[in-house]
């Protein structure tokens, strides 16, 4: 796969951009993927005893699929430095509707002694951010 | 929970082997499409010896280490007021299946914020030679009682 030219990079280039339609399934794949069998994530009832709104995305879910679009245009995976994110919404998926997560990635900064792009993440589900400071710094040296 | 973890060091993790198929459902899990995380020989074509795990994948190792911290005797954890607020990993590089992980948690810091505590946990994963691959950090909120 091509690797993105770094000299062609501009601080708020929209590099990438994908809409991830999560459905009740996803949840419950993404538990037996990952191990994390916490039921807020998969029973209205236990979510409710504990007060949530619905049940939720586990937040590593979120995480894990907001940087897809990235890795795809990084071409190779190994080309991720480094990943963070702070997460400040709870992302309640309805039995029936799903929900949906917008990501948008953006050229954060660059740093050219080194090659490294960083590249600030939007993820919102309709009008609100889900993730906070979530940046991916990649390597294109 | 128990201020004195902070700087505690648990015992490495037993060694976990990455499975060619537990790589490709956790990618499938992500909604990942990169031929390099799903494909055998795409992933050989760019150089590695398997398909290559998505960015987050480290969680399912690191998830080892929190289980240890929460089994503390004297942690005094309740699972169910952990809220997770932020996770960061930083590579050398990613892991590949194939790959035999150990890790090691450091209490990095425990902190008081009114009647809530934040632990930042620090687990560093490394292969079977002992080189570094990935260092997962997670800031986990103990909420206090209402």
């Amino acid at each position: 796969m091509p690797t993105p030219d770094f000299a062609s990079l501009t601080v708020g280039d929209v590099v990438a951009e994908r809409s991830f339609p999560l459905t009740r399934d996803s949840l419950v794949r993404y538990a037996g993927a990952s191990g994390d069998f916490n039921p807020i994530h998969y029973r209205d009832d236990v979510a409710a005893e504990v007060g949530l709104p619905g049940v939720l995305a586990h937040g590593m879910l979120t995480m894990g699929l907001a940087v897809q679009p990235v890795v795809d245009w990084a071409g190779d995976p190994g080309r991720i430095a480094d990943y963070q994110v702070r997460f400040t919404r709870p992302v309640v998926v309805d039995p029936q509707a799903g929900a949906t997560i917008d990501v948008t990635a953006k050229v954060g900064q660059l740093d050219e002694a080194a090659s490294v792009v960083r590249i600030d993440l939007t993820v919102k589900v309709g009008d609100e951010t889900v993730l906070g400071k979530a940046q991916v710094r990649v390597s294109l040296g | 929970m128990n201020p004195e973890l902070q700087g505690r060091v648990l015992p490495p993790t037993e060694p976990y082997l990455v499975g060619r198929e537990k790589v490709r459902e956790f990618a499938r899990a992500v909604f990942a499409t990169n031929p390099i995380n799903l494909d055998p020989e795409a992933a050989r074509a760019a150089g590695y010896a398997d398909v290559v795990a998505p960015p987050t994948f480290p969680i399912v190792v690191q998830e080892l280490t929190l289980a240890q911290l929460l089994a503390e005797p004297d942690a005094d954890i309740d699972f169910s007021r952990v809220v997770h607020g932020d996770q960061r990993f930083s590579y050398t590089r990613p892991v590949v299946a194939g790959d035999q992980l150990t890790a090691t948690l450091t209490v990095s810091s425990v902190k008081s914020l009114g009647p809530h505590s934040i632990v930042v946990a620090e687990s560093v994963i490394v292969d079977a030679d002992g080189a570094h691959v990935v260092t997962a950090v997670s800031q986990l909120v103990v909420r206090g009682e209402d």
